[in-house]
């Protein structure tokens, strides 16, 4: 299958999606230009994280009117698989690809540790090897992470199963502590209607090596080779 | 023709008044009559000012620095360059340098730290680095003064808005707290970039003929004068000098970063120079300096933010974000298409000449033409006077009868885990990006923070370390111990030294007792590097951190890098199991000067610091680095600030699984606030499996260093018989979050 990697000026988290994408899992991954047409035939985009456009008015609002974003838009509307992490998901909510809303952390701060997550929905693309509500420990880090929706939107993603992330603790309970930026719902990550859309503020590429503290983010961008390999036998 | 003052009526005449207000002496005014043969205009003084502040000439210092070793096996680049280079080996070099930001972030701590973390970044990259790890090593007032809290939320978020968005992770640093930093605060800021053996550049403007070209972000009124204003003292004044701190935007660095390395992967590039203090004029003078030439610039070619800017400004600008290159003739083309991708501005403003002159055009007439040698090697060499302060022996009198020891240890302890100068820093560093293209090893809150290269096996070890209290109360043992602290930090990672940087953070040069403090640190700090065979490749100097008349106390601050051989071996600073044996490497002395726990419970900061053998200092960290290479124990954690009862918590608590027990036994015959909280140097505590021990005891034999078991990891509680006994998750609770409750 083929990854391809969207480069937005003040993307940081690029060439670590990268590097795991080919170095860890052996993937044929190339980078995309934001400011070039999308062509070629691809089966999973990734906007990674970092800081497009330098956040300046609000994180995404500016990188969703890259040229490259309207091939994304086209690509997401055929049912291509669309990977959102942190800014990646932001642009995503922007560009009106995924429900919702990333607001400020609740401390007004930036934060960068570690947390658990329990895994909602094992019937997408991205979370398909994994178990219903499997734990997942990677690392969280930014300033406007806390995801908010209007209690109606709320409802809707409920009901059609789009959450696919929550904040839990160690032992797989939500509560505030263990939420690390005052998301509503303690939502970390949500996918579209079609299910072939997923933002999440959690790294998964930032936990992919043991080195680095854990593997849990592997189940992510596997369940996506799995699903494109399954898919690719169909057809 | 030069404009003369007379011709150009816009051009303030220079009274005494206006020659003063540019930092400049009678003498330095009579010696630029000299240099240059007539008067300078106004725009020319402006250059002399700045190429001879303190902070761009370093005359006070100059003379003394240079008795720090600079080379060493490793050593590729020492001082005199944009940053320091070592070789790594695999064909890889490590560049980084720590430079102060001191000034500008107390008067505005937001941008002020902001703007450090910006240029320090831009130093490591202009000479064809990536940036891959920061740290940082912050001074504050103490919390009883109300700007303290303002002040730490500002830097703290000053140095995280900025390196997150570069997407460069900041993996350790070190803080502390003491009145001393009321009104001087100190944010000094270390960057270690990567770049191969054979692609790195220089600050040198070579090939007459040869275009100078702009990068980056336009040039604006901010910052003028920047490099003067940190080369004075505060006053009630100071608040008045917020103009002078530049504003930085890490999203155009972010593009300059990206464009300056890919520019550097072609051949059309001579030679690069980061805009920092005194911008544009203090760069294309080094470049031309270090390339024996002489530069033409053209002002009305700059880009520029604002309307209106005349020369004077434009020259001495400290705009952020802004590079000067250098590039080879008919080449200018393709640099200029690479910035376009990233939308950055490329404008050839200049060109490198053969008559060794600073020319600057404006409009089409000379506004300034200066031989560079006047500005570089001729400006002013100071060799000020020092003297031992008269005080000196009072500071350092310590009667121990006089001072009660704690009837309640446990109490005690507690009280001390709950300094700021003790407590976790995770409230300060989780607001920094730690991971961030994905080589962080060990995280910051450990000894010294682990990174691995890609493309090669290795790891590399970086720490920051340096106690002002030791310092002011014996600068020369302080200065050996800021440099004997780092290489121990390294040591307990399992990491070999392979250079450091420094800031050397200090009051009024030109007060005698500062310069004695200065002579003396550098003597300790020569003395330790000779020792420990650690060479210094690059640094600053940061002088007139006074304010009202009163000096903080002398600060240098060691930035030091290793490398371990293998990246998966390193070693970290928590127990790992039940049953393991504690051991102390080297010896506790009976001894209180200069500790956290004098000064938390008495008060004080009195006495003689902690005494050092440089010997046994090298025995235990050879012990402890043998050790770890032989796979011998399961951990390791320098004792210091807090002493050996500080340390062992922390040894308890740090583990990312949760907290362990201990057990300890001491039989050392001294005062119990000595023996728990005393801050004898050259230890550190390992833990070991029994069936290992043995294997330690050979190797600690044949180093020559002193140890002994203490006791044993397990359970729920932090015991030292018969005088502690805690809930170990107490200790931690209280360590954890005290800094936190301290700020908000």
């Amino acid at each position: 299958m083929r990854w391809g990697v969207i480069v937005f000026p003040g993307s940081c988290d690029d060439y670590d999606v990268y590097y795991c994408l080919k170095d860890v899992l052996g993937q044929k991954v190339e980078f995309i230009w934001h400011k070039d047409k999308l062509k070629g035939a691809w089966d999973c985009l990734v906007l990674p994280g970092g800081f497009s456009y330098g956040d300046y008015l609000r994180p995404g609002a500016m990188a969703r009117f890259s040229p490259v974003m309207q091939g994304v838009i086209e690509f997401a509307g055929k049912g291509g698989l669309v990977l959102g992490i942190c800014n990646g998901f932001q642009i995503l909510c922007e560009a009106g690809l995924l429900p919702g809303a990333l607001i400020k952390n609740a401390s007004l701060k930036f934060i960068c540790r570690q947390v658990f997550l329990s895994l909602e929905e094992d019937q997408t693309p991205f979370t398909c090897l994994a178990k219903k509500g499997e734990l997942l420990r990677l690392p969280v880090k930014n300033g406007e992470g806390c995801y908010y929706t209007d209690a109606s939107t709320l409802e809707r993603l409920r009901k059609n199963r789009q959450i696919l992330l929550r904040y839990v603790d160690s032992k797989g309970k939500t509560s505030p502590s263990a939420n690390p930026n005052g998301s509503v719902d303690h939502i970390a990550g949500v996918c579209n209607e079609g299910r072939n859309v997923f933002g999440l503020m959690p790294h998964p590429e930032h936990a992919a090596e043991k080195i680095l503290g854990g593997e849990d983010g592997l189940k992510i961008f596997s369940s996506v080779m799995a699903s494109c390999n399954t898919e690719g036998k169909k057809a | 023709m030069i404009r003369s003052n007379e011709k150009e009526p816009s051009q303030p005449s220079l009274s005494p008044e206006v020659i003063a207000s540019h930092g400049l002496t009678e003498e330095e005014y009579q010696k630029i009559l000299g240099v240059l043969g007539r008067e300078p205009n106004f725009t020319e003084l402006g250059i002399f000012s700045v190429m001879w502040s303190e902070h761009c000439s370093y005359k006070s210092s100059k003379s003394l620095l240079k008795q720090l070793p600079t080379r060493g096996p490793a050593v590729l680049q020492g001082p005199g360059e944009n940053a320091g280079i070592v070789d790594i080996g695999d064909g890889l070099a490590a560049v980084f340098k720590m430079e102060s930001h001191n000034h500008p972030s107390f008067i505005e701590p937001y941008q002020g730290a902001a703007t450090g973390v910006g240029g320090i970044l831009r130093d490591v990259f202009t000479m064809g680095a990536r940036p891959i790890a920061s740290l940082n090593s912050l001074r504050f007032g103490s919390f009883d003064d109300a700007r303290t809290t303002y002040l730490v939320n500002g830097v703290v978020g000053g140095i995280g808005g900025y390196g997150n968005c570069m997407g460069v992770p900041t993996v350790g640093g070190e803080v502390f707290f003491d009145e001393s930093y009321n009104a001087n605060i100190l944010v000094n800021a270390f960057t270690l970039g990567v770049a191969k053996k054979r692609r790195i550049f220089k600050g040198r403007a070579k090939g007459v003929g040869n275009p100078l070209v702009y990068v980056g972000a336009k040039t604006g009124r901010d910052g003028i004068h920047g490099a003067t204003m940190a080369s004075e003292a505060f006053s009630e004044e100071t608040e008045k000098k917020r103009p002078t701190v530049q504003v930085g935007d890490p999203f155009t660095e972010k593009l300059l970063l990206e464009a300056c390395l890919k520019v550097m992967e072609g051949d059309s590039l001579v030679g690069i120079q980061d805009m920092g203090a005194a911008g544009l004029t203090s760069s294309a003078t080094e470049m031309a300096s270090r390339g024996g030439t002489g530069v033409e610039i053209d002002l009305s070619s700059v880009p520029l933010r604002e309307t209106g800017m005349n020369p004077y400004e434009i020259l001495l600008s400290e705009s952020q974000e802004r590079m000067l290159l250098v590039v080879k003739k008919g080449r200018e083309e393709e640099v200029k298409r690479i910035c376009s991708r990233w939308d950055l501005d490329a404008v050839v403003i200049g060109k490198v000449t053969r008559n060794q002159l600073f020319r600057a055009l404006f409009e089409g007439a000379e506004v300034a033409c200066i031989p560079i040698e006047a500005l570089t090697s001729e400006a002013p060499v100071y060799n000020r006077p020092a003297e031992r302060p008269k005080d000196q022996d009072e500071v350092q009198t310590l009667d121990l009868s006089k001072i009660d020891e704690p009837e309640d240890v446990g109490s005690a302890l507690k009280r001390l885990l709950a300094s700021p100068n003790i407590a976790s820093k995770e409230w300060i560093y989780r607001q920094y990006d730690y991971i961030v293209r994905t080589n962080t090893v060990l995280a910051p809150g450990s000894d010294a923070a682990v990174i691995r290269v890609k493309g090669s096996r290795k790891g590399l070890a970086l720490t920051v370390d340096g106690n002002g209290r030791y310092c002011y109360l014996d600068p020369y043992i302080g200065g050996v111990l800021a440099v004997s602290e780092a290489a121990r930090n390294l040591a307990c990672v399992g990491a070999r030294p392979l250079g450091l940087s420094d800031c050397l953070n200090f009051g009024n040069p030109e007060r005698p007792n500062v310069m004695w403090q200065f002579t003396q640190i550098i003597q300790g700090m020569r003395d330790g590097c000779m020792a420990l065979k650690v060479p210094v490749v690059s640094g600053n100097v940061s002088f007139y951190n006074e304010t009202n008349g009163v000096s903080i106390y002398p600060t240098p601050t060691v930035a030091m890098v290793g490398t371990l051989p293998k990246v998966e071996r390193h070693m970290t600073p928590w127990f790992k199991s039940a049953g393991d044996l504690v051991v102390l490497l080297g010896r506790t002395r009976e001894e209180l000067g200069g500790s956290e726990y004098l000064k938390v419970f008495h008060g004080l900061v009195k006495g003689t610091p902690p005494w050092i053998d440089l010997k046994l200092e090298r025995a235990v960290q050879r012990c402890c680095m043998r050790a770890i290479d032989k796979r011998v124990i399961r951990s390791a954690h320098d004792v210091s600030d807090g002493g050996l009862a500080v340390a062992l918590v922390e040894c308890c608590v740090v583990a990312p699984e949760g907290a362990l027990g201990v057990k300890i036994e001491l039989h050392e015959m001294m005062r119990v606030d000595a023996l728990l909280f005393g801050e004898s140097q050259s230890r550190i505590i390992v833990s070991v499996e029994e069936k290992s021990l043995n294997s330690l005891k050979e190797i600690a034999e044949k180093e020559g260093a002193p140890m002994q078991v203490i006791g044993i990891v397990g359970g729920s509680r932090f015991e030292i018989r018969p005088m502690v006994q805690l809930p170990v998750e107490d200790l931690k609770t209280i360590w954890a979050g005290a800094l936190e409750k301290q700020l908000t």
